[in-house]
């Protein structure tokens, strides 16, 4: 079993099709939404993790290729922009997994881990300098 | 065993000094003695980055055709002031962009303003100046709209009346609701506490009685080479302070300036605050020569040694009440939590150490490669000044 993290972008003309739903039925998938969002304009923003075997994610994006959505393997619901952040740590209070964490104590350098990110969004608020970004 | 700013120049000049960082004495001199420390080390570098409100620049632009004595103007939509010379014009780090809602609905997000317009000036982005007038016999014009970046300025010159506060509170929210501050965002009944110091690499922590950072001292501002002008605004020394010498609150603040065209983005950061403001980020590097051995014990400071106060800022603050929660060294806050009146509290930071570590290292390569050299203060910053309140008296007639 593995688990990939996953952001889709759907076109107006894509919107009404349930493509998740065949993601759990047709092929095994444990989803797990973590923002969805359709906008006045009828795009649908979707970002989520899937967790399956090796075949069935591998099937699953041949599936989700013969729509016409944008598929990006990884986290790029929320954005870090390293050469925005200043390390200052401020964030760190307010991300619930640390994805946003101190990773050297000594110099306080924070990295930011997508895997481990819920897309609280709470950092963005957090963050004066606006180095964290959403992409919807 | 004493040497002087000249001595010390000279060993610069000849690529001989030896510069170490406020972090590196403090292991030098436990591994030497201090008499000996204090013969070898010629300078200690300090640094701090972190929002310094009081931020702002004077800028030149030359004078169109026909002549305009701009007495309003904008540029990328946020108000600069007027009220100088024909077409110089001052814009500060807090100021809004025109139309900011601010907090109309709370709490606001304050995108962008003075701070980002320092900040895309020094990273050499185009920006718009829009400018009125009323029109006079010589100076014609009354109005103007065109792009600029700093390349086509005569001047851009920085200027920061308040800076590197000494030491700095510690905020926390002991009410029911969040709020929104200079200090961050505080999450209600203590769920965070925010610091705003270098600490241990603070400049004026390093010289707690500014023995060596006076009037006319030479200072890395952002890069670029700055000076002492004057004490900071609410400079206040007459405070409380440990037996080390180390106030335990604000106190010391310097006026800084320096030319904008020689900075460097990195360290010009214009930020929002939710529910407060914009600002601008700032990175300063100050060298303290080592002209006695005492100069030398007191950079040896170290976070263990540095006491905070910790205030509420939901209502000890605002109401001015003197109140003071807790004290904690930056050891313990930078441990990433502290216990207050029993509760297990996470701290945070808005100063970064990383940048100002980094300030500290470039500093000292400026030095060492014979690019920096000290000055002697012209005047000390006063030693027994306090600071005033304002009392609301009657209307004036
Ligand atoms: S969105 Fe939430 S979980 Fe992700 S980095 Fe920001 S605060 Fe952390
Ligand atoms: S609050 Fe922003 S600038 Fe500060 S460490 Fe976090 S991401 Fe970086």
């Amino acid at each position: 079993m593995i688990t990939k993290k996953i952001y889709l972008y759907f076109p107006k003309s894509e919107t009404e099709k349930p493509i998740v739903y065949q993601l759990v039925k047709d092929y095994d998938l444990i989803v797990n939404i973590f923002r969805a969002k359709v906008t006045p304009e009828e795009e649908g923003y979707l970002s989520l993790e899937v967790t399956g075997s090796q075949e069935n994610i591998t099937r699953a994006f041949a599936f989700l290729g013969t729509f016409d959505v944008v598929i990006h393997a990884g986290n790029k619901g929320v954005h870090w922009d390293e050469s925005r952040c200043s390390h200052c740590g401020a964030c760190v209070v307010h991300c619930p997994p640390a994805a946003l964490a101190i990773v050297d104590p000594h110099t306080r350098t924070i990295a930011f881990n997508e895997d481990r990110c819920i897309e609280c969004l709470a950092c963005i608020a957090a963050c004066p300098f606006g180095a964290c970004s959403s992409a919807f | 065993m004493t040497k002087t700013y000249t001595e010390i120049n000279e060993k610069i000049a000849s690529g001989k000094a030896v510069v170490l960082t406020a972090e590196e004495v403090i292991a030098y001199v436990d591994k030497h003695g201090l008499e000996t420390a204090a013969k070898e080390v010629d300078v200690v570098t300090t640094a701090t980055f972190g929002p310094m409100c009081s931020s702002g620049c004077f800028l030149n632009f030359g004078h169109s055709t026909p002549k305009m004595r701009i007495t309003e103007a904008w540029i990328n939509d946020v108000m600069a002031y007027c009220g100088i010379a024909a077409v110089d014009v001052y814009i500060g780090a807090t100021q809004l962009r025109h139309n900011d809602p601010a907090n109309m609905y709370h709490p606001g997000e304050f995108r962008y303003g003075g701070g980002h317009v320092i900040e895309d000036l020094v990273a050499g982005k185009k920006l718009q100046l829009f400018g009125l007038s009323y029109g006079t016999d010589d100076y014609p014009r009354r109005e103007i709209r065109t792009m600029f970046d700093i390349n086509d300025l005569n001047q851009a010159i920085m200027v920061n009346p308040r800076n590197c506060y000494q030491n700095y509170n510690v905020a926390v929210n002991v009410s029911d609701k969040r709020i929104y501050t200079y200090l961050g965002i505080l999450r209600a009944r203590m769920r965070n506490m925010t610091y705003c110091s270098a600490g241990q690499l603070a400049p004026l922590l390093n010289d707690p009685y500014y023995e060596t950072i006076g009037v006319g001292t030479s200072v890395w501002l952002a890069g670029a080479r700055g000076i002492v002008y004057a004490q900071g605004t609410q400079h206040c020394s007459l405070v409380e302070r440990s037996e080390n010498g180390v106030p335990v609150e604000g106190a010391g603040t310097l006026a800084l300036s320096a030319n904008m065209k020689e900075m460097r983005p990195e360290f010009v950061r214009g930020v929002s605050f939710k529910g407060y403001g914009v600002s601008l980020a700032l990175g300063v590097g100050i060298p303290i020569p080592i002209l006695n051995p005492e100069i030398l014990r007191r950079t040896t400071v170290r976070d263990r040694d540095i006491q905070a106060c910790v205030i509420d800022y939901s209502t000890d603050y605002p109401e001015k009440t003197d109140r003071v929660l807790g004290r904690f060294s930056y050891e313990e806050l930078r441990s990433g939590a502290v216990e207050l009146m029993g509760k297990k509290v996470p701290v945070t930071s808005l100063s970064s150490y990383n940048k100002a570590l980094k300030i500290c290292n470039l500093l000292k390569s400026e030095i060492e490669d014979g690019h920096f050299f000290l000055s002697e203060p012209s005047q000390r910053l006063p030693l027994n000044q306090g600071m005033k309140s304002l009392t609301i008296t009657g209307a004036a007639r």
